[in-house]
């Protein structure tokens, strides 16, 4: 059986409405978790992200200034100084199957609609620290890998094609991200 | 391939797209715990923790009902504006999530069937204004009303009916708009309470 030591992580959490933050902060501090910072709109959280480096980030969908979708699209930049590659939660009222097709292609890593429950964000957490996917990129996108199933038998229209070209070794730009601040 | 050197990334890269992995920074917070000792239960503190909270829960869902018909009020007064419309929209948006969670679920299904009128309307000027009107009374009505007995089932009954209403409004409204009539038909993700 696997815990979490949450009081090694820090959230950024970013939510307009401020009793939703209220019991987001109130689930991670029972869950252990010490360094919560709180943002009330995409603007701002974007900078406490690039201030605070969080480790996971909780966002809603729908809020003022610039929005949840946005926030991630911000933070999926591949040339980006702060660390693109963060998971994001992405915790919303949107309750439709298309919505989460779109969080997922603005790079979100996880999606979890509201009502919130203890159980069903502490699932969404392990799945984010447990089981990290690999990054893709692509002209059009760049962000957690959209395929969960990794059976090779797929063969829609969507399907990634080509070869093994080549494999070049990069300094973490997580690393160069930490260091720059 | 290269050896993965830890703190690299490493980067595949193919005809149409690269793929980069990167050593999980977050695996050092993972403890393996045998299951015979681990007597902590994070989930049921976070519920408890929860459950300590819920007598402020009357409160913030009457504050986000009251905000809800502040914002409509204001759409009755100026008419409907992109700022009118999206306040509206937010208003009834956060009461459709956070309902549930502070024990009010009709209050949160009545919220969401006005998210679908706003969401889904062509035009929202050609909304029966009295359907608006019930959903937001409705909200409020369920959210005063709730410490009375039998108000639970028929909060229930009336979140259910404007649905209804509104359903039948909004299919008749797109019927030569397909994506929004997918949506309507879509079934929700939401968990279930």
């Amino acid at each position: 059986m696997y815990r979490i030591d949450f009081n090694k992580l820090r959230f950024l959490i970013c939510d307009d409405n401020p009793h939703m933050r209220r019991i987001l902060r109130t689930l991670l501090h029972s869950f252990g978790a010490r360094e919560v910072y709180e943002a009330e709109d995409g603007a701002t959280a974007l900078e406490m992200y690039t201030h605070y480096v969080p480790d996971i980030v909780i966002t809603d969908w729908s809020m003022p200034i610039f929005d949840g979708l946005e926030l991630a699209q911000m933070i999926r930049q591949p040339e980006s100084n702060a660390n693109p590659y963060a998971p994001i939660i992405m915790l919303t009222a949107h309750s439709e199957k298309r919505r989460v097709t779109v969080a997922r292609d603005a790079g979100v890593t996880e999606f979890l609609a509201k009502p919130i429950s203890a159980k069903g964000l502490y699932q969404r957490i392990l799945n984010v620290v447990a089981n990290r996917r690999p990054f893709i990129k692509t002209k059009s996108y760049f962000g957690p890998d959209r395929r969960r199933n990794t059976s090779n038998t797929y063969i829609g229209p969507e399907r990634r094609v080509g070869g093994e070209m080549e494999v070049m070794q990069q300094p973490s730009l997580l690393d160069k991200a930490r260091s720059s601040i | 391939m290269a050896k993965e050197k830890p703190g690299e990334l490493e980067i595949k890269t193919f005809a149409t797209h690269h793929v980069i992995t990167q050593p999980n920074p977050l695996r050092k917070v993972l403890r393996r715990i045998p299951p015979d000792i681990d007597h902590d239960d994070p989930v049921a503190r976070a519920e408890q923790a929860l459950a300590d909270l819920s007598g402020e829960f009357k409160q913030w869902m009457t504050i986000e009902a009251d905000r809800l018909s502040a914002a409509h009020a204001v759409v009755l007064r100026h008419g409907f504006s992109h700022e009118t419309r999206e306040e509206l929209f937010r208003a009834a948006h956060d009461i459709k999530g956070d309902a549930a969670t502070f024990g009010f679920p009709s209050a949160g299904a009545a919220a969401e069937s006005l998210c679908r009128i706003i969401e889904h309307a062509p035009d929202l000027d050609k909304v029966p204004p009295e359907l608006i009107t019930h959903h937001i009374n409705a909200i409020q009505a369920i959210v005063r009303e709730r410490t009375k007995l039998d108000t639970s089932v028929m909060a229930n009954a009336l979140s259910r009916q404007l649905r209804g209403i509104a359903d039948e409004f909004l299919l008749k409204v797109n019927h030569d708009r397909p994506e929004h009539l997918e949506a309507i038909l879509a079934p929700s993700i939401a968990p279930a309470e």
